[in-house]
């Protein structure tokens, strides 16, 4: 019988890739059977059982079918991160999911838009949606140029990137929704797919909303049991749960999502405005 | 047909949310009243707010989940935002629909449970108070609910402070509950909820030798523990004139008729969630409907109690 995927895989690491000053990449080995290969878009829940003790989920950025590999990309923002960071190859974690719905393709002509650490899950999709031979403009988006992320993987896999800097360090100065608006008056898309910093998702929308594209949108909340049941990432009006309706949510969810680009609540239930 | 009374309340069906599961914030509760829940209990919260344990707070074993959340909340002031939402109308009045929202608090004094209770009475119909949760911090949950002496005192200070209905939810992880659940009786309650999860219990994995929750230790909960429930709330009809809420491993019409026969007056549904979504209470109600229709009974109070006929 197939393994549950809320049983815990415990894995060593069996690669690190360094691919910011903030950002590294994990691989693991993966078994792909049946109900455990993971689709774009969705994460894994990380347990860490020394050291700093704690579980988050991660967004999975590389998906090998084939040689039974996943990577999830973190940054060090936190406790909890700075602690994964520190490890080494051999060092281990566990890991359970893959969780959450995925990213899905309509049409052929796709914009995929990922901020910072964002284009986690969207490189996941740019490499699958090449694989179908749909036609993939990648706005990446980062502070600064050394902060850029997969620029080399996704020109291997034919998508066409346009960098997106705030110091202009590298391609477009300025913000992911600048370029957006720039890069849709010469182009049209069938549909796009964000991930990124929730306030730049909220620009986007707004643009793509009035460019009548119609987007999927990845969020994230604070999370605990990531099978349906805690409560803890229910989402403001509909009640949805993060872990099973979301990550991705259409436009046309993402206007039931009064908290979209508003506020999130901590592991407390308190809210945090943005 | 499904429609039943509950402390005077009128419900729509015997069905309700328990505490923990999808309670954190009004929408989820909504969301759960839609799906055909008849009441919703809340998340339980108290006056402070409280992060709860770290990762891993839930894991999946045979038979449900082991969860030790730790009593996270946002705290009363903030949590009322939720009650003012949960089955109100736009203007914040209760909705007319069979439908009941119900706070599940928690403490680790009577006048702490006294204060929350008073704070939130004109927000939802009815009170349950947690004094059964096995992994809360020390001097809450299942330490008051194992103590007869601290149930009465803090069942009599709630019933002397608020005029809704209260209800008890008891720990199955005492010697005898009928003593706890005469003495929540005789303090005043207006119902029991039968039961709070079971143990605590605990899951080690075996590649680490690590316990996998963080707390080490949770409370059981799931369809393995519903011949257990079943059996507490059977006995505790026995002992008590005041209206039983089962809960405990239920999963379909036939675990809800099984305990309507031990003799609840209503169910509560959690951890089933997890394998059916919220979905599980429309599909209940209907095949409850069915087995009623096909039956000698004309209405759920007719089944309550069956099993204690000699």
């Amino acid at each position: 019988m197939a393994k549950s995927i809320n049983e815990y895989e415990i894995s060593e690491i069996k690669d690190i890739i360094i691919e910011t000053d903030t950002i590294k990449t994990f691989i693991f080995d993966w078994d792909m059977e049946e109900g455990r290969i993971p689709k774009p878009g969705q994460f894994m829940m990380v347990w860490s059982f020394n050291g700093k003790q704690d579980e988050k989920p991660m967004s999975i950025s590389k998906i090998g079918i084939n040689n039974n590999e996943i990577g999830i990309t973190i940054k060090n923002v936190g406790e909890f991160t700075n602690h994964i960071h520190n490890l080494e190859i051999g060092d281990k974690l566990g890991l359970r999911g893959p969780y959450g719905n995925n990213f899905s393709i309509n049409g052929n002509k796709i914009l995929a838009i990922g901020g910072g650490v964002g284009m986690a899950p969207i490189s996941t999709f740019v490499e699958y949606a090449r694989e179908k031979g749909k036609e993939i403009d990648v706005i990446s988006a980062s502070i600064t140029k050394d902060e850029l992320l997969f620029t080399n993987r996704l020109d291997n896999c034919g998508a066409n990137i346009f960098t997106c800097t705030d110091d202009g360090t590298c391609g477009f100065e300025g913000y992911a929704t600048h370029r957006t608006i720039n890069i849709l008056e010469d182009s049209c898309y069938d549909m796009a797919v964000v991930c990124g910093p929730e306030i730049m998702m909220k620009g986007i929308f707004n643009i793509l909303e009035d460019a009548s594209i119609l987007a999927e949108y990845s969020m994230e909340r604070y999370m605990k049991c990531a099978m349906g049941i805690c409560g803890q990432c229910c989402l403001d009006n509909t009640g949805w749960r993060v872990c099973i309706e979301g990550p991705i949510f259409t436009s046309d969810q993402i206007k039931q999502i009064i908290e979209f680009g508003k506020y999130h609540r901590d592991a407390s239930g308190v809210k945090h405005y943005l | 047909m499904l429609k039943t009374k509950l402390c005077g309340h009128r419900l729509n069906n015997p069905l309700l949310l328990a505490a923990g599961v999808m309670g954190s914030n009004a929408s989820s509760m909504n969301w759960i009243l839609e799906s055909g829940a008849a009441g919703v209990v809340t998340k339980s919260f108290s006056k402070e707010a409280n992060k709860g344990y770290n990762n891993p707070t839930t894991v999946e074993v045979t038979g449900g989940i082991i969860n030790a959340i730790g009593l996270s909340s946002p705290g009363v002031e903030s949590f009322k935002e939720e009650l003012k939402k949960i089955n109100k109308d736009v203007n914040g009045n209760t909705k007319n629909n069979g439908k009941i929202a119900i706070a599940s608090i928690y403490g680790s004094n009577p006048e702490e449970f006294s204060f929350v209770s008073s704070e939130i009475e004109d927000l939802v119909d009815m009170i349950e108070l947690n004094i059964s949760c096995p992994h809360a911090m020390k001097g809450c949950g299942a330490a008051i609910g194992q103590d007869p002496n601290l149930t009465y005192k803090i069942v009599s200070k709630v019933k002397n402070s608020v005029k809704i209905p209260i209800i008890a939810k008891l720990t199955p992880n005492v010697t005898d509950i009928g003593e706890i659940a005469i003495s929540a009786e005789n303090g005043g309650a207006d119902a029991l909820t039968l039961i709070n999860s079971l143990g605590p219990g605990m899951k080690i994995d075996i590649t680490t030798g690590r316990p996998i929750l963080h707390n080490k230790f949770g409370g059981m909960s799931g369809p393995a523990i519903k011949p257990i429930a079943l059996k507490h709330v059977y006995n505790v009809y026995e002992s008590v004139n005041i209206p039983i809420i089962g809960v405990g491993g239920i999963r379909n019409y036939a675990d809800v008729i099984e305990f309507l026969y031990a003799g609840s007056s209503a169910v509560q549904i959690g951890t089933s969630i997890l394998y059916d979504g919220p979905s599980i209470f429309n599909k209940i109600n209907n095949d409850l409907g069915d087995f009623i229709k096909s039956s000698d009974f004309s209405s759920i109070k007719e089944m309550i109690g069956i099993a204690h006929r000699n």
